[in-house]
């Protein structure tokens, strides 16, 4: 098994070639050496901070830890916990409604807009540049900012609808408009990489495909259906996954603009999580949740990984 | 790769389309449209905020807001780099930006250097192991991390308030790691053969050959790293918990409660200044990285 992977000796020999068993083996084990000193530092890095951490994890779900005494086990405990803590369901039901909200949201517009933005001849770097911008900021600057403008009284967007003597909206503030606007940020913030990813998609798509739809007699809604969405399936199949994973991670717009409120109606799961471990120091129980996270979203991981792997 | 070629490629709609005159007319209207809604969604609230800024407390109350200060007054910007003590934090977020970049680049060159030409025993198992550290969504590991930082095994050290405690999970980067390997492997062996006939030892091969010719790759590591680094939150949040070392994010989301919002708007200004500019200047660099990604082979 280990010499198949040595196989192919590109040790041209030198000059003039040792031959003897001895001194090959010499050679091939001081290679080795020599590449596990290339690889120790990442070793041991990832042994310490991933590798380990993820056993850790694991172990944690069913353990009850306090830090003075050796950590307990205690079975299924800290996922009766879980389940009898009313907010798991309703962090579940906000996280599924923040990354539905944000796919149809989040995942329409940027490709709509790499579409359009395709066909347009002028400005180009302009578009490019300004949908990506917001990319660049913060998060924490970008929740902040967007806190203010979501300011029922004086705030930017309540000033604009009663500019268009529209009716205002209560924003943050209101259970039934809360979790929207979490969402709306996290497109602003978000969708200039996927609008670019998709923009460099459209480009590589042959011109002769659309020139054979157009004398087929296929008109642009047709062309668009047949010809831009099938060359982008593959492009839009694997953000749509990145996105899902990245969504139901959510934590940062609901930690600083709503702090889960109002009525918990923006707790997320892993603003629950950031309460179990660091409000409630309730490590155990914390980890049960990343272990069901974990269980759903390495599913949507494991299955973009795959994708990407295969296509490259 | 990039969207450079700009060979009039043949689109959703023809040229011939476009140049009829009702495809004129409808060209430049679609085009306005696009234009103020990308300037009304992106540039207004960036210019809001530089303008918000300006204005004074009792202004940014009023409730048909004035769309300019009335007596723009930039002292705010001043005021709010002291009130906020925002130049250690500026320090401590280089810091961390900086060390997490040195760090990945030290853990993760030489580790795909090996993966890809040294090709050693096992040498695809340490590859699988840390590429299935992908899978894991980042918040998964939140927790174990947290409480490994608070206790390293074998250094037996609390790497708590220390930009260790970022640096160092960061270089566990797998993504990384793929993104060198993929592209060391297309660098011909027979270059590296000649350099060794020439006496040259494995770190001289990487540092004048392979590093020269890689350095798409690095810049595309190099952006990734230090933009991952300004912006993040929830790890800094967690593990710099004293005020002294924080990172700009933590300490703005720290002041943001009891800050004059005039001076709060001007620190997110300040705060937004630096990736910004350095957006502007590797514009190139970073969007060719994007597609450099998972999603292109």
């Amino acid at each position: 098994m280990s010499t198949t992977v040595l196989a192919p000796p590109r040790d041209t020999g030198g000059p003039p070639a040792p031959a003897d068993r001895v001194g090959r083996l010499r050679r091939k084990v001081l290679d080795n050496l020599t590449a596990y000193g290339f690889l120790c530092a990442a070793l041991v890095v990832f042994a310490l901070f991933s590798w380990y951490p993820i056993v850790r994890g694991v172990l944690l779900s069913f353990q009850q830890v306090n830090f003075i005494t050796d950590p307990e086990w205690v079975g299924w405990q800290n996922f009766q916990t879980l389940f009898a803590d009313p907010l798991f369901g309703i962090a579940w039901r906000n996280t599924l409604l923040f990354t539905g909200l944000a796919l149809v949201i989040g995942f329409a517009i940027p490709f709509a807009v790499a579409v359009v933005l395709n066909e347009l001849r002028h400005a180009k770097p302009y578009f490019r540049i300004v949908v990506y911008l917001p990319v660049m900021l913060p998060p924490v600057v970008v929740a902040i900012l967007w806190k203010w403008f979501y300011d029922p009284g004086p705030g930017l967007f309540n000033s604009a609808l009663r500019l268009f003597g529209l009716p205002e909206l209560s924003w943050l503030d209101d259970t039934g408009t809360s979790m929207i606007s979490l969402v709306i940020v996290a497109t602003w913030a978000s969708m200039g990489s996927a609008t670019l990813i998709y923009l460099a998609a459209l480009a590589t798509i042959p011109g002769e495909l659309y020139e054979a739809a157009e004398l087929d007699g296929a008109n642009v809604w047709q062309r668009l259906r047949h010809v831009t969405i099938p060359q982008t399936r593959f492009v839009l199949l694997v953000m749509m996954l990145m996105q899902i994973v990245a969504t139901m991670q959510v934590f940062t717009e609901p930690y600083i603009m709503t702090g889960g409120g109002p009525e918990d109606s923006t707790v997320t799961l892993l603003l629950l999580l950031y309460r179990y471990a660091f409000v409630y120091n309730d490590f155990g129980t914390a980890s049960a949740l990343s272990l069901l996270l974990f269980v759903v979203l390495g599913a949507f991981s494991a299955l973009y990984l795959r994708l990407t792997r295969t296509r490259s | 790769m990039t969207v450079r070629k700009e060979r009039p490629n043949r689109t959703l709609l023809s040229p011939w389309t476009l140049e009829k005159r009702s495809g004129r007319i409808g060209y430049w209207l679609v085009f306005g449209v696009v234009f103020l809604l990308f300037t009304a969604a992106f540039v207004t609230p960036l210019v809001w905020m530089l303008l918000g800024a300006m204005k004074s407390p009792a202004e940014l109350a009023q409730m048909p807001p004035t769309i300019l200060p009335e007596s723009p007054d930039v002292g705010a910007y001043r005021e709010a780099w002291d009130f906020m003590e925002l130049a250690g934090y500026f320090r401590n977020t280089v810091v961390v930006a900086a060390g997490a970049w040195l760090v990945q680049l030290a853990v993760c060159v030489p580790a795909a250097y090996a993966l890809s030409k040294l090709r050693p025993v096992l040498g695809k198992w340490v590859l699988g192991l840390m590429l299935a550290t992908l899978m894991l969504p980042a918040s998964a590991l939140l927790v174990p991390t947290y409480l490994t930082i608070t206790d390293v095994p074998l250094l037996d050290v609390n790497l708590i308030n220390s930009p260790a405690a970022i640096w160092l999970p960061a270089a566990a980067n797998a993504f990384n790691i793929y993104l060198l390997k993929r592209f060391f492997d297309q660098i011909p062996t027979e270059l590296l053969d000649a350099a060794r006939i020439d006496g040259a030892g494995n770190v001289t091969t990487l540092v004048r050959i392979v590093l020269p010719l890689s350095r798409p790759i690095l810049a595309v590591v190099s952006i990734f790293a230090v933009v991952a680094a300004w912006k993040d939150f929830i790890w800094p949040l967690l593990v710099l918990q004293d005020p002294g070392i924080q990172t700009l994010s933590v300490a703005l989301q720290r002041y943001e409660e009891f800050t004059p919002i005039n001076l709060m708007i001007a620190g997110l200004v300040l705060a937004s200044i630096p990736m910004v500019v350095a957006f502007l200047i590797f514009q190139r660099q970073i969007l060719a990285g994007l597609t450099a990604g998972g999603i292109k082979g």
